[in-house]
């Protein structure tokens, strides 16, 4: 038999350990930050504000042996490393992914928590949690063996027959790869995300508000508009902020669709671009052979922005989620 | 206003409702088709039992090696993952450090993997020199997957009804015996789930484990670092792109696997959070 003292020692390091495992997400966030600091530093001085702003980006010629030196580091001669197009490819397929998802994301949400009974929407619900589990690369498998040639042949021209007074939907389709291909795909993979995240928030609407706007004789449709949507429109909205921060960080089945171009600004939808996320992997390889270490400096800067980004877009999303849902336990 | 049009209205978002459920069941069942359909004639024993050769061979490299990183991976996750949430949900539920632990918890869940990545890349790769191997790429996937694990520990001991505790406790238990005998074990199903979705994103995970476990034509060895590993999400990449039917069917053959795999995983969580709603 333990004697109380014994037991209250067992409780204390209990407290602590689990206390010190807790504090270790803030360490690890905290790592995260100070490592790609480090490691972009020297890109950071020799890049200084171009690095956001250029389109160029040239590892420089490796074989010359010749290298240039700006703020006190090197680089191979000619290097030149501008990340603008890349900004430019995350924003814009991200921002037609929310814009397509959004709508997909609210209506299969209402249709779960409002609609269809549960055992129906048990069945959708578990369709939904299977395509948040596919993993990136099969979805960019599908990306390549369908969305892309149905683009190239089908959606593309359609669009441009239909909708061609719009500008940036005009001008080459190309094979199919590229912008719009991106933002399919980023759609695909963010609406069982927002969609799942809008159930739970739309569940939260107190029941007896519903069913007394029901009762007063408003339709469905009536009541979501009156009741459900605007108490869950903080929370609907932090879950599309959650998806867009998904779709910014995606890597792999954007990349297997972009068509990965460098120094190339998007000229109309569909272009082939390069993101971000999607650039630090397919830059690597080429990054590891310069002797001066500065292409893998400069891929730790892009790391060290998507990084920043997705904690300028996270913090707002948990805060409008967590106050939605201390809301929803309030009123319940 | 008019009744009629009222209902006609409300039918008439109830139909646009229902009809982005079934937009988004197109590409579900278009992708499970797509790889089952190409995947099916790849299929042979020789697929588990021979390594990648080439623009072809099988899979077992890739097989082993996906278990093996993952597995090490939930197994750092895991008793982490769920000692973080016994304290954010047991030990000090209302307390600021618990708070600023859970909204920390909540925005990792964010961060992007491939910023994990080449976190991992800098750290474990380069900075103490392991290479590309199974050890670096289990600490990245646990990186990804201990939020999951947190969350889903925590929701799940805060369901459990106070009684229980104060039970335990007024019995003469200690805190420490309260939780590991009575509030963990009622809460187990939730904080498998939570494991297992970790599990079930680990496994599908590639742009993290590029840049911390490489790429291995070999059996996996025992050796946990400086030695690189196979992963089957690698194959779906690189191999759809090579110009050989070979190489494209067993694309789609570790696509197969990975949905299977999958599949398993999302059904047993399902199980565990149904059972454990009819236990209460």
């Amino acid at each position: 038999m333990a004697t109380p003292g014994k037991v209250r020692a067992l409780d204390r390091i209990m407290r602590v350990a689990t206390g010190i495992v807790a504090g270790g997400s803030l360490v690890a966030m905290a790592a995260i930050l100070v490592f790609l600091l480090r490691d972009s530093w020297p890109s950071i001085l020799y890049n200084g504000g171009h690095f956001l702003t250029s389109i160029t980006w040239n590892i420089g010629n490796l074989y010359s042996g010749a290298v240039s030196r700006h703020n006190g580091v090197m680089a191979p001669h000619g290097a030149a490393y501008g990340i603008l197009p890349f900004i430019l490819g995350t924003l814009l397929s991200s921002l037609i992914a929310v814009v397509l998802a959004v709508p997909l994301a609210v209506g299969i949400g209402l249709l779960l928590v409002e609609y269809l009974p549960r055992r129906v929407g048990d069945s959708l619900s578990f369709a939904v949690e299977m395509l948040a589990g596919i993993p990136s690369v099969v979805i960019g498998l599908w990306g390549i063996a369908v969305l892309i040639p149905w683009i190239g042949r089908g959606l593309g021209p359609w669009l441009q027959a239909v909708f061609g007074f719009i500008p940036f939907l005009r001008g080459p389709i190309g094979s199919g790869q590229g912008l719009l291909a991106s933002g399919l795909v980023l759609a695909v993979m963010i609406t069982p995300i927002i969609a799942a995240t809008t159930r739970d928030v739309l569940r939260q609407t107190p029941r007896e508000t519903k069913d007394g706007a029901l009762g007063l004789g408003l339709t469905r449709w009536e009541m979501i508009r009156a009741v459900s949507l605007p108490w869950s429109a903080s929370g609907i909205f932090g879950a599309v902020i959650l998806g867009l921060g998904r779709a910014l960080g995606e890597t792999m089945a954007v990349l297997m669709v972009s068509g990965s171009a460098v120094n190339y600004l998007p000229q109309n939808i569909f272009s082939p671009i390069g993101t971000m996320a999607a650039t630090i992997v397919s830059q690597l390889d080429s990054a590891m052979t310069d002797p001066t270490g500065m292409a893998v400096h400069a891929l730790a800067e892009i790391a060290l922005v998507l990084f920043v980004m997705s904690i300028v877009v996270n913090v707002p999303a948990r805060l409008l989620l967590s106050a939605a849902a201390r809301r929803g336990g309030e009123a319940q | 206003m008019n009744v009629t049009w009222r209902r006609l209205k409300d039918r008439i978002m109830l139909g646009l409702a229902a009809l982005m459920g079934i937009i988004i069941l197109v590409p579900v069942l278009g992708m499970i088709w797509l790889v089952v359909s190409h995947a099916l004639p790849a299929l042979s024993l020789g697929l588990f039992t021979q390594v990648t050769v080439g623009a072809g061979g099988g899979l077992a490299n890739a097989i082993v090696g996906t278990f093996y990183v993952v597995g090490l991976g939930i197994l750092i996750a895991g008793p982490l993952g769920i000692m973080a949430g016994v304290y954010v949900g047991e030990v000090d539920p209302g307390g600021s450090f618990a708070q600023v632990v859970r909204f920390t918890t909540d925005v990792m869940a964010g961060v992007p993997s491939i910023v994990i990545g080449y976190f991992g890349y800098v750290t474990l790769v380069l900075g103490l020199g392991w290479g590309f191997s199974t050890l670096a790429g289990a600490i990245a996937l646990s990186l990804i997957g201990i939020p999951y694990v947190v969350r889903s520990t925590e929701t799940a001991l805060s369901k459990v009804p106070r009684g229980m505790r104060e039970a335990s406790l007024a019995l003469g238990a200690s805190q420490s015996t309260t939780i590991w005998r009575v509030t963990l074990r009622e809460a187990l199903p939730g904080v498998v789930t939570g494991v297992l979705l970790a599990l079930s994103i680990a496994i599908g995970e590639t742009a993290p484990l590029l840049y911390t476990a490489g790429w291995s034509n070999y059996m996996p060895s025992l050796q946990l670092t400086h030695a690189p590993v196979g992963y089957l999400t690698y194959v779906v990449w690189t191999y759809i792109n090579e110009p050989f039917a070979s190489a494209n069917a067993l694309a789609y053959a570790a696509g197969l696997l990975l949905l299977v795999l999958i599949v398993i995983v999302n059904v047993v969580a399902r199980r565990l959070v149904s059972r454990s709603r009819l236990g209460r």
